[in-house]
């Protein structure tokens, strides 16, 4: 499914300004009950099962179900992020149990050079400005037909 | 679901939102790779004083067809050169490509992959004795600008540790862009026309999904980049799993459809890709043929792309057919023919794949092989992963069925359809390829209508530029925006239409349902309108039966042509009708909207195009083969506005590489 929320689990994001998996659902799915203080999925067959909110739940109260379609019950995949690596907990419907921990990035979040202070010079030449900065001399083909 | 028989929407929608109008030099409409490649790069080219604007109808730290992950870069130079891979996109697209944009996107592409690397995308490494190492043990090795090998599956694509590749894309993209320039969960909808300068793009509409607001915004120049169409043809799934599409579920056509309304020429838009892949979780096969090295077979355990009755057929679409890598479409083809007749299903020999590496390797290698195969499926399609899962199916012990998809429109992976865009000014490019602005000048990327940009999955004519393409694409329209709006700096947008009108287009929907929504007792049934929800069911039915989808193995007939033709536009007279009660549902209704002018598009050019240029994609089953003589050149085509009418033509292929 589609991702669904566990009941007693989710705190609503306590009533911050940014419900988490609201804010990151690509495809406006996860909303926030503000009465019962709850998130829900209001669409699960327009789910991509992209884990983006399982990713990003503060409390751990989103998992994802198969799509009923297509996909026996019983199994579950389950992620947790750390900042340098994502453990996977994969359960089989047969009680297999497979874990895998793979690297998500090699430096620190929000560590990323924008390169705020570089400035491009020459805006009718055919260089990206990190190409100018090397003085990159772009090939032409090497014949023509 | 947690909260049962609570009613659909919290977000409900007003009569009349609020409005905000705004002006920018730059409007950048959507998230995704393109659109942060152009967001990284505007700064650095941005003169004093102009201003620069991101739109995106999600939240960009997981927005487009990135979001969920990649577990591979498909566009990587390295030691190759920009003109085989100007052949090797050819190949795959039988021919008929933009070789001046692929070339020159080959000499940019790498720059985004290095930038990547330094950002903090874990890229794996092969060692000087030929093994693997992840991404994060890779990094003794350095980085691929200072020389180090990376691990190709195929000639072009490398592996990475993708799990987070759109967030650390975004995040540089935010910083370099400035948070107070983005306005997240924003659905632009309509592009406006200068009221004055004729063919000259001035603004754009569009709503938040998140408050009742609708968003006016002029503008000098914009790129449009909201990547391809999903959903536009019945999935092979159709309950909850028709979320699980190949390509983004969220990518509703609006790239085409909203430059095409405004006179945009688009190119090559019966192209289209069904992906052969793991059946109904849709994983991911490259690395299964490429890096394991597995085998197709039939139902009868025959290696039938091998065969000689397989060889044979790929003779009928020499060179494409004979060349060492076979196209695409022509790999579906062989797989469609099996099924029709009998010998399928079609399944992926991944026990023997698996049995033959163990044969080199050891215990430790052997444990790290299968973690390579399931973070394939977990960077990019967790949902495969967990059907393997309830199917108890470990790869190693149990073979899985691959299968043609349902159609998807695009222009950035194994498909080209898109805008028809400006190449670059060099002296190589042919004249035709060029589109002059009105001061004569040329802008690469820019569409034919005068300011507007598009990159990615926009670009016509031009496939096979994955992630990393779109990414270095968006740069190169960052570079020209800000080139046109400098150039263009006197230039005052005026809107034709006053903020009256804009709004009550954007929200007639709303409009709709609160003038009807009492009179029955259910609200989704109601005889004075129809639901985003059912409007898609209709489309998805007819495009389904009529227009080459799965249900006919993407086969359509000129007399098809013609029902579905007449079907689609009843349904855009039915669109009128259509009814949104709360904000979400006021989106649906828009993409619906975007994707059955997408769909028309497309269907309008397979009509055009008299022959079967892609077997295995569709099949024009009054005109079957390949015709050379009369079709070997571009489709495009363009709707003029004004008139609300559409003009379809050839448009001249020029070969540039031999």
């Amino acid at each position: 499914m589609p991702s669904f929320v566990i009941d007693e689990k989710c705190d609503g994001c306590k009533g911050g300004d940014k419900t988490a998996c609201m804010y990151i659902c690509p495809n406006d799915l996860m909303v926030l009950d503000p009465n019962a203080m709850k998130a829900y999925n209001q669409e699960p067959d327009q789910c991509w099962e992209c884990f983006s909110c399982v990713k990003i739940c503060p409390t751990q109260a989103i998992e994802v179900r198969g799509y009923a379609d297509f996909v026996p019950l019983g199994s579950s995949i389950m992620p947790m992020m750390g900042t340098e690596d994502v453990m996977w907990t994969c359960k089989f419907r047969n009680g297999t149990l497979k874990r895998f921990k793979f690297p998500i990035r090699t430096t620190p979040e929000g560590a990323a050079n924008a390169y705020e202070d570089l400035k491009g010079k020459d805006l009718e030449s055919h260089l990206l400005f990190t190409q100018e900065a090397e003085g990159v001399q772009l090939p032409k083909p090497k014949k023509t037909a | 679901m947690a909260l049962p028989n609570k009613p659909l929407g919290e977000l409900k929608a007003v009569r009349d939102p609020e409005v905000e109008e705004r002006e920018v030099d730059i409007l950048i409409v959507g998230g995704g790779m393109a659109a942060c490649g152009t967001a990284f790069e505007i700064n650095k080219w941005k003169k004093d004083g102009q201003s620069v604007l991101l739109v995106d109808k999600a939240a960009m730290e997981r927005s487009g067809a990135v979001a969920q992950g990649l577990s591979a870069i498909n566009t990587y130079i390295g030691d190759n050169t920009p003109d085989d891979y100007v052949r090797m996109v050819r190949n795959d697209l039988m021919g008929l490509v933009r070789e001046d944009l692929i070339f020159d996107l080959g000499n940019y592409v790498d720059d985004s992959v290095h930038l990547f690397e330094e950002w903090g995308l874990p890229i794996w490494k092969k060692t000087d004795d030929g093994k693997n190492l992840d991404g994060k043990k890779g990094l003794k090795l350095g980085t691929l600008k200072s020389g180090a090998k990376p691990v190709r599956t195929g000639k072009w694509q490398i592996m990475i540790n993708g799990e987070s590749y759109k967030r650390i894309v975004a995040e540089a993209a935010k910083k370099a862009l400035g948070e107070d320039n983005i306005l997240e969960r924003v659905f632009i909808v309509e592009l406006l026309l200068d009221a004055n300068v004729p063919n000259q793009v001035a603004g754009a509409v569009g709503f938040s999904v998140r408050e009742n607001k609708v968003f006016i915004i002029k503008c000098k120049t914009m790129m449009v980049a909201c990547g391809g169409a999903v959903n536009i043809y019945q999935p092979r799934s159709v309950g909850e799993g028709k979320g699980r599409a190949w390509y983004p579920v969220w990518n509703a056509g609006s790239t085409y459809t909203m430059c095409m309304k405004v006179g945009a020429e688009l190119t090559m838009m019966e192209n289209r890709f069904t992906p052969a892949r793991f059946k109904d979780g849709y994983g991911p096969v490259g690395a299964w043929f490429l890096l394991f090295k597995a085998k197709a077979l039939n139902g009868l355990g025959e290696n039938y792309a091998a065969g000689d009755v397989a060889k044979k057929e790929l003779e009928r679409y020499a060179p494409y057919g004979t060349a060492a890598i076979t196209p695409t479409c022509l790999r579906n083809h062989l797989m469609l023919f099996e099924m029709k007749e009998g010998r399928g299903p079609i399944q992926m020999d991944t026990v023997t794949a698996l049995a033959e590496l163990g044969k080199t390797m050891d215990k430790k290698e052997l444990k790290h092989l299968e973690s390579e195969a399931w973070e394939d499926f977990l960077d990019m399609t967790c949902g495969q992963a967990n059907l393997w899962c309830a199917q108890n199916c470990e790869p190693e012990k149990k073979n899985s069925e691959i299968m043609p998809t349902e159609p998807y429109l695009l222009g950035s992976h194994s498909g080209c359809c898109g805008l028809w865009v400006s190449g670059p000014d060099l002296d190589w490019v042919p004249d035709s390829y060029k589109i002059k602005a009105r001061n004569g000048k040329i802008y690469k990327q820019m569409t034919t209508v005068e300011g507007l940009f598009t990159s990615g999955d926009g670009v016509g004519g031009s496939g096979h530029k994955f992630s990393s393409g779109s990414h270095a694409e968006g740069r190169i329209a960052a570079k020209q925006m800000v080139r046109f709006a400098a150039d263009f700096s006197d230039y005052k947008p005026a809107l034709k239409q006053s903020k009256d009108e804009l709004v009550d287009m954007i929200y007639k929907p709303v409009r709709v349902y609160l003038d009807n929504c009492e009179y029955t007792t259910d609200e989704d049934i109601n005889p004075n309108y129809i639901k985003p929800n059912g409007m898609m069911y209709r489309m998805m039915k007819a495009t389904h039966e009529y227009g080459a989808g799965t249900a006919t193995y993407y086969q359509t007939s000129s007399k098809s042509l013609e029902v579905v033709m007449d079907l689609l536009q009843t349904m855009r007279e039915d669109c009128e009708k259509m009814a949104a009660g709360d904000l979400h549902e006021l989106m649906r209704a828009w993409e619906i909207y975007h994707r059955i002018w997408t769909v028309e598009a497309h269907l309008r050019h397979i009509q055009f195009r008299k022959e079967t240029r892609y077997p295995g994609f569709y099949y024009q089953a009054d005109f079957p083969g390949q015709d050379d003589k009369n079709w070997f050149c571009f489709v495009n085509s363009k709707y003029n506005p004004e008139k609300a009418q559409w003009d379809i033509f050839k448009k001249d292929y020029v070969k540039i590489i031999p």
